[in-house]
């Protein structure tokens, strides 16, 4: 009861995020869940150590007698599952979306390659930690707007502030290709959608920006230009760059201007019609981000059903590609990317491989595949507990959640205001 | 501006033709007009009467006489027109030619103007039927030429502005006279359309269904006014009464459009000639039905250039369709006998027109209809017979001299004559010149050589092999030849002029030194006369054209649409797991018949004979969902947010039923949806329960025996918080108010006509009937029931306070976010409450918003749904139901329900549909999954025993549609190829609508402020 008084008085001043976990001190042991590794692989009966915010020891728990751990938990006829991972997100850089004061995911001008998410990141939002209780653990935090948009992050979901929350900082720059296409008109008189005569202009406008950086990247220029500082990496691939595009014919270019400059690591974002160039994605060692799952087809003599079969049409092409949700209320929507992952599966791709798409997959291409993605032996601690099947909405119950072995809390400002109005009922039913 | 008018009437008389008393001040009066014969012509008087070898007689500007036997007075003028033959010249009901039109008035600032800018006038700035084309002219003599070279005479003008246009008139295209001549009937005609008054910025109505109101109440208000009861001038509505015997012309546009306005004219008994758009064939039944006579123009679609497959991949098949298709409407208009006129209106540049219906008559319009719809036909709906569309004695010397057979594509329009006023297009009975000839001058023979098309001559100038370049002219009886001399060092020339005098042309030579001298050119006799007979066999073959096949027309016209609208089948499912919603719960292998669109049997074993059976082992049948909540399916705009109660418009007029995401709801397994207006005013608009009846039409999609709502909304959106500015109310204190002040209003409303109805004075005058009183009364009455957008706990109290303080009760609260504050008093109210399953974050109401609130509310007793308001989320309806499992534990089968059965009792539905059992309609759904898991598709989708939707039919569904675009991009390469005029590939745009979408024109697609 007290607990409650408590976060109710909480509630009143902020959103009420929740007090991130302390650093592990105690070891765990996690028994009888049945584990899915995040790679394709399942652990029916496993048992999981986990120590110093790693996973000290993973494996199949039938007839293996543990070591002593300070905690035990439980996890017979549940599932555990390596935290997912919300790719190109904006968690954290608007609070709400019609109140403009609270906005802060795209900034002015052009070309900001050096505009930085990660300064933005507020970690108190109230949209993420509604995330976490759905499995969402991590997240790359990434700007939008103008032609580049900047330099994005990934952050784990439980942190005081923005630089506790790095996992890894400015890991790649986003650009938004130009489309062949644009809307004429105006809103009243709207002109239909025509071919953008503008469309080459732009590439040139992004090659020529390009060039520049590299020019001055390799010289030694006595004044500062700070976009084409921020542009470093991109060729050596301490940097990804994450091309925003969906359509076929820009996809093609956005590949051509990764081959001419020789640019090391190259994601497509989006790419609602990558499943159309297959070959030269792979040839290209492209990979693919893959458009909001839970969506309209573009067009409409479309298959109806494209969005959800797009995922298996990449993915029996080979091609490694993770979810990401940009678009309308992708902050709050951020919570369903189990159900996107889900869908996939529903449309053809096997339950674990639909898995990888939140998990190993996306933290492969967010390169933090070292420590994050899959349970496995020495890697980071960050993985749930889910009563059932995490890819359903009805079963997708979280019951614990770890980030580098700290037990996060799964309550939120959401859950709160649940239990009061419940308990207020249940009182009310009493009387 | 009338003052311009009449000036330029003035300046004009100086040289025009003068009235016969009008002074004349500058030189004497000339009365004197000769007699005019046309003679040897084939003459057609009107559509249907053909003369051959006929004389045309006429003076003046009216026709004295026609026929074969014709005595033409001695001194007339004679014009012979042997192999020619003459049209009453054409008549366009459909312009706004010559009208001087002033300029909008532009936008000052981000304020909206609520309120009318005139004086005097109707309320609303769109409606202007005092506006009259006659006191606007500006007679545009290059414009007029346009239109007499496509083969027009006579037309009507209106100003195309405003959805009360104003009047029209009938007038000549006549360059010779003035306006004194010219104007036939100062007002023949009142236009009405869908669309505002480019001069006001009054911003009702901002929709469709808004305008489609308005005129409505335009027609109750003229009644009312004409009994003398306004204690007010209205000068529209006075003019509005004396227009009611003109004709009432209605541009009206789209397919659904036309119905549209053919509707609004059933109500108040009035037959509209409709305006169309060219695209009638793809509902021709329900055009029929109109029974209306349609203005019909010939504007057809350029093909779109493909080459570029990327971009070609944007165009829709319904575009690369309508190409193949619409050269066919007028054949398939006359061959269901539609009555119909032809206007170029449309075509840009006039000149399309004649070749569009010269296409249009190859592809199967007869030609007898083409004239009529031309001439005969819009004469009689003027009712000017006696004077335009035929050359009867009496009627206007508005006649053309064509070549031949106008409908041919090679014969020209030599003269348009109007009034009697002789216009050459074309000089007729030129002398040919052509042939090979020894050009002799200077001493000199050369072979020259005249060929070509009698209009574009080219000469050839051989000597000795040595071709010598050659230019030239030929201005009946003058010939010009530039001639290039042999040396090519400096450019010399010989120029050569003479005239053509019987079988030679003779002149005056000027040699390339200045030394004038003669030259003659005799023609040579025929000598290879086979040779010339193939060349032109050859042209011909080659400018043959073909008519395409007519790709089929489906339901409907677009991607998916059925060859014919599907039918009921008596279906049996055996051995499903049927989620019954009723209290058998859920039953393991189990049979369900469906037979003549109702549940027929359910139980184990059921055999009948004659039904397809589907196995639905280890399948999920279900009742089919009901959105509560959405907007797909509406043309042109979601909200009538021009005024804070919009209780007057409905969206059952504007239900689109050719939008695709009905069969992309389908596909989620949605049988029903309850098409709301927005939440841009407290008091929105009625709203559209539908079946998605893919492939049907409007009318029969709505459910007509459903009981009525109104929308209803609360909050940041009615309040402009996002939005907007300047009209009551902006705060939530405010909102309450306006419902306190309408519903007074209806009070008082109900009491008047409740005392009119009672009173037996025989005297006694109707009052006024206010359509937006009309809806609130009915709320009153509990006959029409309001579903309230809503947010917050203080706003969704107030509401139903207001509703018990006038005895009536709310029927659902939509959105309805902060529901769970106040579940307890929403179940003592007896509200339903339709929510979303997770949506927050997207505005400051929606800071309290939690995924529970469905479980919460549904424990405390509140009939709970859960909706889309979006055209991507209501086809996954399923899984959002699933979220309330998650979300506060709630048993599958009553999660089910929150997208079946509940939505059906908050639409008083539930005893026809929302779950399966014996004697409801057989809406149901068949799952391959249980379909609360994520892992369910949709197998197949059924609305009243109708498949609509069979996942097992996609792929061929997909093959069609590949196939066609196939058949249809190879055409229209063709067409590039063969130098057709093309436009660049356009994407089809498809928006859609949310609560907040405001105008009619969905642009953005967004979700951002629900």
């Amino acid at each position: 009861m007290k607990k409650y008084i408590i976060i109710g008085l909480l509630s009143c001043f902020t959103y009420g995020q929740q007090t991130p976990a302390p650093k592990q001190t105690k070891s765990i042991l996690i028994t009888g869940g049945k584990a899915h590794l995040g790679n394709g692989k399942v652990i029916e009966n496993s048992i999981i150590s986990v120590k110093e915010g790693k996973i000290a020891m993973i494996q199949d728990g039938t007839n293996f007698k543990p070591e002593k751990h300070d905690i035990y938990i439980d996890a017979s006829k549940k599932h555990i599952y390596p935290g997912f991972i919300g790719a190109n997100a904006t968690l954290g850089l608007v609070e709400v979306d019609a109140v403009k004061a609270s906005d802060d995911e795209s900034e002015m001008g052009q070309m900001n390659p050096h505009i930085r998410s990660i300064i933005a990141y507020n970690t108190e939002s109230g949209l993420v930690e509604a995330a976490r209780p759905n499995g969402v653990l991590l997240a790359q935090i990434a700007p939008r707007g103008g032609r580049f948009s900047g330099t994005s992050s990934v952050v784990q979901l439980d942190a005081w502030n923005w630089e506790d929350a790095v996992v890894k900082e400015n890991d790649g720059i986003h650009l938004n290709w130009p489309s062949s296409y644009s809307r004429s008109g105006w809103w009243a008189e709207p002109g239909g959608i025509e071919p953008n005569k503008n469309y080459e202009k732009q590439i040139t406008e992004i090659q020529d920006f390009y060039n520049d950086a590299k020019a001055y990247l390799n010289s030694n220029p006595t004044l500062r230009d700070i976009p084409y500082e921020a542009m470093k990496g991109l060729d050596t691939g301490d940097k990804r760059l994450y091309i925003h595009v969906d359509g076929e014919k820009e996809i093609v270019d956005a590949i051509l201007f990764k081959k001419k400059n020789n640019i090391s690591k190259m994601t497509i974002v989006g790419g609602y019609y990558a499943f159309k160039n297959i070959p030269l994605l792979k040839e290209n060692n492209v990979s693919v981000l893959l458009r909001r799952v839970h969506d309209l087809p573009l067009l409409e003599d479309e298959d109806v059903n494209l969005p959800y079969k797009n995922a298996k049409l990449l993915d029996d092409g080979g091609i490694l590609i993770g979810l990401q949700n940009a678009g309308d209320m992708e902050r709050m929507q951020i919570r369903n990317l189990p159900f996107y992952a889900g869908t996939c599966a529903a449309w053809g791709i096997d339950k674990e491989r639909a898995l990888q798409l939140i998990t190993f997959n996306t933290a492969k291409i967010l390169g933090i595949d070292a420590n994050y993605g899959t349970l496995e032996t020495g890697k980071s601690a960050t993985l749930f507990i889910s009563e059932g099947d995490a890819l359903d909405m009805r079963t997708n119950k979280v019951t614990v959640a770890l980030i580098n072995g700290r037990s996060i809390s799964l309550e939120s400002h959401q859950t709160e205001l649940y239990d009061r109005y419940k308990e207020k009922f249940e009182a009310q039913a009493k009387e | 501006m009338r003052i311009c008018t009449l000036l330029a009437v003035l300046f004009l008389s100086f040289f025009g033709n003068a009235q016969d008393y009008f002074p004349k001040n500058d030189g004497v009066k000339q009365s004197f007009k000769n007699h005019v014969a046309i003679t040897n012509a084939t003459i057609y008087v009107s559509a249907t009467q053909k003369l051959e070898k006929a004389t045309l007689l006429f003076k003046d500007s009216k026709v004295i006489e026609v026929g074969t036997a014709v005595t033409v007075p001695k001194n007339a003028t004679l014009i012979d027109a042997t192999g020619k033959t003459i049209y009453p010249s054409f008549i366009d009901l459909f312009t706004e030619f010559g009208i001087d039109k002033p300029q909008p008035t532009p936008r000052r600032g981000f304020a909206t103007q609520y309120d009318s800018s005139r004086e005097g006038y109707y309320w609303n700035d769109h409606i202007k039927p005092e506006y009259n084309a006659y006191e606007n002219l500006k007679y545009d003599d290059k414009v007029a030429g346009s239109l007499r070279e496509i083969g027009f005479g006579t037309v009507v003008s209106h100003s195309n502005d405003g959805v009360i246009a104003g009047t029209g008139l009938l007038w000549t295209l006549n360059d010779s006279d003035n306006n004194a001549k010219r104007i036939l009937n100062t007002k023949v005609s009142q236009l009405f359309t869908f669309n505002r008054s480019k001069l006001s910025n009054q911003s009702y109505p901002s929709s469709l269904m808004g305008s489609m109101a308005l005129i409505r109440q335009v027609y109750h208000d003229a009644k009312w006014y004409a009994t003398g009861s306004s204690k007010t001038k209205d000068l529209s509505l006075e003019n509005f009464n004396a227009n009611k015997n003109l004709i009432q012309i209605f541009d009206a546009g789209d397919i659904l459009n036309k119905l549209r306005a053919s509707k609004i004219g059933k109500e108040f008994g009035v037959n509209y000639i409709i305006k169309g758009s060219g695209d009638e064939f793809e509902k021709i039944e329900e055009i029929k039905k109109t029974g209306a006579t349609y203005i019909i123009p010939l504007d057809f679609p350029d093909a779109y250039d493909v080459s570029d497959p990327y971009l070609a991949q944007q165009v829709s098949l319904s575009d690369m369709k309508f190409w193949n298709q619409a050269p066919f409407n007028l054949k398939i208009l006359a061959e269901n006998k539609v009555n119909f006129v032809l206007t170029a209106s449309d075509n840009k540049k006039p000149k399309d027109f004649l070749d569009n219906l010269r296409k249009a008559v190859l592809y199967g319009l007869p030609k007898e209809t083409a004239l009529a719809a031309l001439t005969e036909t819009p004469a009689k709906i003027l009712n000017q017979s006696n004077l335009i569309g035929s050359l009867n004695k009496g009627a206007l010397a508005n006649f053309l001299i064509v070549s031949g057979d106008i409908f041919d594509d090679k014969s020209t329009i030599h003269e348009n004559w109007v009034q009697g006023n002789r216009n050459i297009l074309d000089k007729m009975n030129i002398e040919d010149i052509r042939g090979e000839y020894n050009l002799v001058f200077n001493n000199t023979t050369f072979d020259l050589t005249i060929s070509g098309e009698l209009d574009k001559l080219e000469a050839k100038t051989v000597k000795d092999s040595i071709n010598y370049g050659t230019k030239l002219t030929y201005k009946e009886p003058w010939v010009t030849l530039v001639i290039k001399t042999k040396d090519s060092v400096n450019n010399s020339f010989y120029r050569l002029t003479g005239i053509k005098n019987k079988t030679t042309l003779e002149g005056k030579a000027v040699l390339e030194n200045g030394t004038e001298t003669s030259w003659t050119a005799t023609k040579k006799e025929a000598t290879d006369k086979k040779d010339d007979k193939k060349e032109e066999k050859k042209d011909d073959k080659k400018e043959e054209p073909k008519v395409p096949e007519m790709m089929p027309i489906t339901y409907p016209n677009i991607a998916y649409g059925n060859p014919t609208k599907p039918q009921q089948e008596t279906i049996l499912f055996k051995n499903a797991t049927v989620w019954t919603g009723e209290k058998e719960g859920n039953l393991t292998e189990t049979d369900v018949l469906i037979q003549n669109g109702k549940i027929a049997q359910i139980g184990k074993n059921i055999s009948v004979t004659n039904a397809k059976i589907v196995d639905a082992t280890g399948k999920h049948l279900t009742a089919g969902i009901i959105d509560e909540h959405s907007h797909i399916a509406i043309s042109r705009g979601v909200n009538e947010g021009g005024q804070n109660s919009s209780a007057e418009v409905t969206i059952e007029d504007v239900v689109n039923s050719d939008d695709i995401n009905i069969y992309r709801n389908l596909s989620g397994g949605v049988t029903s949806s309850n098409l709301l207006h927005g939440s841009a005013n407290p008091i929105g608009g009625r709203a559209a329960f539908i079946k998605l009846k893919w492939g049907y039409t409007p009318e029969e999609m709505i459910v007509k025996d459903a009981p009525k709502y109104i929308k209803f909304a609360l909050g940041e959106n009615v309040k402009q918080s996002n939005w907007g500015s300047g009209r009551f109310p902006q705060t939530r204190m405010g909102v309450e108010q306006v419902y306190e002040d309408y519903f007074t209003r209806a009070l008082e409303y109900k009491k008047e006509w409740a005392a009119y109805n009672a009173s037996k004075d025989k005297k006694k005058v109707a009052p006024r009937f206010d359509i937006e009183m009309e809806v609130l009364g009915q709320i009153l009455d509990k006959k029409r029931f309001i579903t309230c957008h809503s947010y917050v706990q203080s706003e969704i109290n107030m509401l139903m306070k207001v509703a018990e303080r006038y005895n009536f009760k709310i029927q659902t609260f939509t959105h309805i976010l902060e529901g769970y504050k106040v579940a307890d008093k929403m179940a003592e109210h007896g509200v339903g409450g339709s929510t979303f399953a997770d949506w927050w974050g997207y505005k400051y109401e929606v800071k309290d918003a939690i995924p529970y609130n469905a479980a919460l509310m549904n424990g405390q007793g509140v009939v709970v749904s859960i909706n889309s308001d979006d055209a991507e989320m209501s086809r996954r309806l399923n899984q959002e139901a699933a979220k309330a499992v998650k979300y506060g534990n709630v048993s599958e089968e009553e999660a089910w329900k929150f997208v079946t059965l509940n939505p059906a009792k908050l639409l008083q539905v539930d005893d026809k549909v929302g779950s399966i059992k014996v004697g409801k309609d057989a809406d149901v759904v068949l799952w391959t999954a249980n379909p609360l898991s994520i892992y369910a598709r949709a197998e197949k989708t059924i609305v009243d025993g109708i498949i609509f939707y069979d996942l097992e039919k996609e792929a061929a569904s997909l093959a069609t549609i590949q196939k066609q675009r196939s058949v249809l991009t190879n055409s229209l390469l063709e067409a590039k190829n063969k130098g057709l005029k093309t436009q660049a590939p356009k994407k089809k745009d498809v928006g859609h609508y949310h609560c907040d979408t405001l105008g009619e024109n969905c642009v953005v697609s967004h979700a951002k402020y629900q």
